[in-house]
């Protein structure tokens, strides 16, 4: 069976894989969609979120820090890991304070995008309304941590991309929060860019650029035209 | 004083003392604590720039422990162990009146800066409950007559160090002694023993006594040994003395009586892979053993066991101990390899295991005290030693902490296999209607179930026995065990960082008497949920008591949910529109609307 050497399937489909890919990698590359949130392919893995979580040969496991191994038998829309993972979103949405009808980020939020790939149709559980700081000293940047979802996200892009290292996870459980790499913890202390990487790859509205808002309109914004899904899926 | 360290530590001095290494942040930060009641805002940055460390990863590391505060505490900062089983012994009830006595609300300093009272989780003196700490330094058997006392000696500044001595007296706890707390190593001997045999065969003799990992997760420490053995590289031994699990306090005693049997094993460990450091990994509710500890590493580096060409084999290997800062997530072995690190206590991503990739990027053999302990002894005293003791599957004698409604709590040392039941009879527990074995994290059993095993194969438990009688209402159990898991998430993972909060919530609601079917459904739905997509064995096993009791005590559950009700909502109108009420000076009855 050479077949199977450099080959794993997921919901019974073959998927091909290099040595060292990630399931959730080698799946992407294959143009087979994962719902995620804290990955992003062009940074290390982070594994937080959970939203990626596959059942391996009968375990549970983020696929985008499990390593693919031949032969191995991927379930990933399997009914029970979809109401799982429309739980950590529903979950995700309660934590913070996430108001969809005036986002800036509306329609370009992938928070929002995987919401509806997976058919939330509520929260379902009691919302927590915390009480976050909002950053907006910078001239052109805005930290607004109501609507973060700790995916470390910006920290690993700040740091690896943009070679900054502006931003960390700090506090503890349910108080784990953002916070910025300056003496004052102000964004406008720090040499961030409205063009940085950090602020792009934010999965949420938590970082945006200011005096930038509903650039488009409603039915031409990026997941308007097309659901999340197809971003993956539509490149092969 | 504050602290023995005084305000005249300078962070240079700290910084000094330390030598600059970044690994050991937590430990200057934990001086900052102590000699300020506080990390001030000065102290991020100074260490930020002289360890060359990202001001964020410092202040994330304040942020995570809960012994460190960005904000004065008291001059005398008190807290009492929330444990369930200190509880029960009126740990609340004495913390309450502390705080009323002095005018303080739990949890703040008061406004003259003079004391703080908290509550803190377990701090690993059950068996001599209430306990509790007081500028660091541990008390048992807190009364309320000592609170009055208590309270005179903080309004009259009176240091800590010149309280009464008896109030910090720490008993052994020792009820039943076996095989390892019969058996005292002359210093040297098991190492001697090892070289003499050879090291590859002592780690036969580890692998053939059958000895499992004495925290609880049962992972043979042959194998583990071996693992790292065969693993190419620098390696580092790691000794996990967390000690976080509530109903806990068996390594207590270990650290405190049998320190030289622990540092035996780890530089058997040491040697056996060519490691030259290892470390001890110890709760910050230790600290006070910390001296006694130092003193016996002082004796071995003099007589050679520790250092250059340890008993002339010509390998070197060395100790140290590093002290925790409040989290229950470093008892978690990767989690405890970050915070050795000097950081945020996050479970890291597993693959590789810590054998391949652990401290610092090398091979790491990690294991609990007690599991070293037997090592020494096994490798000094041979398997069968061991394994002749114990059953097939659970070989040899474990250490079990005792705490609850029985006559004699304390530390029994007995045979794996052994019943439920029998473990009562000797504890005095007989009346039990439940016991909780492997504390929150582990397994609630009720009376139809007492024949079942304390082992690796049933039941199995770094320790923890927490007995509670008729009287006890288990839901209020449950309830305080989801405070104590939302209370200690890392916050890493959303299941567990989201997860236990909401399993709190709806335990709350439940216990208040305002759940409905509806909630308990909830419970069991999310409960399932936070076990299953959890990172690790924090979340993994923080909903097992609610899930448990659920399941044996389910009349105390229905027996207090609404019955005609089958949804109650989550918030209360009236307290929502209070705010608005007060602007608008209107005063509709709303509270008519829900509940009745």
């Amino acid at each position: 069976m050479s077949e199977t050497k450099n080959t794993f399937t997921l919901d019974g489909q073959p998927v091909v894989f290099e040595a060292g890919q990630t399931i959730m990698n080698a799946a992407l590359a294959a143009g087979h969609y994962i719902p995620h949130l804290c990955h992003h392919r062009e940074f290390k893995p982070h594994g937080s979120c959970k939203v990626c979580t596959v059942r391996v040969n009968g375990w549970l496991s983020a696929s985008c820090t499990t390593p693919a191994s031949a032969g191995a038998k991927v379930e990933s829309e399997a009914p029970d890991i979809q109401e799982a993972r429309r739980r950590i979103v529903q979950m995700l949405f309660i934590e913070g304070n996430h108001f969809c009808p005036f986002c800036v980020k509306s329609g370009n939020c992938q928070l929002q995008a995987v919401a509806y790939h997976l058919g939330m149709e509520d929260t379902s559980l009691p919302h927590r309304f915390p009480s976050r700081a909002m950053d907006a000293s910078h001239p052109d940047v805005v930290l607004d941590r109501d609507r973060c979802i700790n995916c470390s996200l910006c920290v690993r892009a700040s740091r690896d991309a943009d070679g900054k290292d502006l931003f960390g996870l700090s506090g503890r459980g349910i108080d784990t929060h953002l916070v910025v790499n300056s003496s004052t913890g102000l964004l406008k202390d720090t040499n961030i860019d409205a063009n940085d990487r950090a602020i792009q790859v934010c999965p949420t509205g938590a970082l945006l650029v200011k005096r930038r808002g509903y650039e488009q309109p409603i039915g031409e914004r990026r997941f308007d035209a097309q659901a999340i899904e197809c971003e993956f899926e539509s490149k092969y | 004083m504050a602290s023995p360290l005084g305000q005249s530590v300078t962070l240079h001095d700290i910084a000094a003392r330390h030598l600059h290494a970044r690994h050991r942040l937590l430990q200057m930060l934990r001086e900052v604590q102590a000699s300020r009641s506080y990390v001030p805002e000065e102290a991020i940055q100074f260490f930020a720039h002289v360890l060359n460390l990202p001001i964020a990863h410092v202040r994330g590391c304040v942020e995570f422990y809960s012994f460190l505060h960005t904000t004065p505490r008291g001059q005398f900062d008190v807290y009492f162990s929330d444990s369930v089983t200190d509880r029960m012994a009126g740990s609340e009830i004495v913390a309450k009146r502390l705080a009323d006595r002095l005018g303080v609300t739990l949890g703040q300093p008061r406004a003259d800066g003079r004391v703080t009272v908290s509550m803190t989780s377990c701090t690993g003196h059950c068996e001599q409950a209430p306990a509790g700490l007081a500028n660091g330094r541990v008390f048992t058997r807190m009364t309320e007559a000592r609170i009055e006392k208590m309270a005179s000696l903080i309004e009259h500044g009176v240091p800590v160090s010149e309280w009464p001595a008896e109030w910090f007296h720490v008993d052994d706890g020792i009820r039943e002694r076996g095989i390892t707390l019969e058996t005292f190593i002359p210093p040297g001997e098991a190492i001697r023993t090892a070289l003499a045999r050879g090291l590859p065969a002592t780690l036969d003799e580890v692998e053939r006594s059958g000895l499992q990992g004495r925290g609880g997760a049962g992972f043979p420490v042959g194998r583990k040994w071996r693992g790292a053995y065969e693993t190419k590289g620098a390696h580092y031994i790691t000794c996990n003395a967390d000690e976080g699990e509530p109903g806990t306090f068996k390594d207590r005693v270990l650290l405190a009586k049998y320190a030289d049997e622990l540092f035996e094993g780890m530089t058997i460990a040491g040697l056996l892979v060519g490691a030259k450091k290892g470390y001890v990994y110890m709760r910050g509710e230790y600290e006070y053993m910390m001296e006694g500890l130092q003193t016996v590493l002082e004796e071995r580096r003099a007589a050679g066991l520790l250092g250059e060409n340890i008993c002339e084999s010509g390998l070197d290997f060395d100790l140290r101990i590093h002290l925790g800062a409040g989290a229950y997530v470093c008892g978690e072995q990767s989690a405890l390899l970050e915070s050795l690190e000097g950081k945020r206590g996050i479970p890291r991503v597993r693959p590789p295991s810590a054998v391949k990739i652990g401290l610092f990027g090398q091979s790491t053999i990690n294991n609990n005290v007690e599991s070293f302990v037997q090592a020494a002894q096994i490798a000094w005293k041979g398997a069968e030693w061991f394994s002749d003791h114990g059953e097939t599957k659970s070989r040899g004698t474990k250490l079990l902490s005792i705490a609850g409604d029985c006559q004699r709590p304390g530390i029994y040392e007995l045979p794996l296999g052994i019943t439920v039941r029998e473990v009562l009879a000797r504890c005095g527990g007989e009346n039990a209607k439940a016991v909780q074995v492997g504390g929150p994290a582990g397994t609630c059993v009720g009376r139809d179930e007492f024949d079942r095993r304390v082992s690796y194969a049933d039941l199995a438990t770094g320790g923890s026995i927490m007995v509670f009688n008729d009287l006890r209402d288990m839901v209020d159990v449950a309830r305080q065990f989801a405070h104590f898991f939302a209370h200690e998430s890392c916050g890493f993972c959303t299941p567990c960082r989201v997860g236990t909060q909401m399993l709190k919530h709806y335990a709350d609601k439940i216990a208040d008497g305002q759940g409905t079917q509806r909630d308990l459904e909830q419970v069991k739905s999310i409960g399932e949920f936070v076990k299953g997509y959890s990172h690790c064995g924090l979340g993994e096993t923080a909903p097992n008591t609610l899930l448990d009791t659920i399941k044996r005590f389910p009349e105390e559950y229905t027996s207090r949910l609404l019955a005609e009700a089958d949804f109650v909502p989550d918030f209360d109108l009236d307290a929502s529109v209070t705010e608005s009420r007060a602007l608008t000076g209107r005063q509709d009855q709303l509270d008519q609307v829900h509940s009745d």
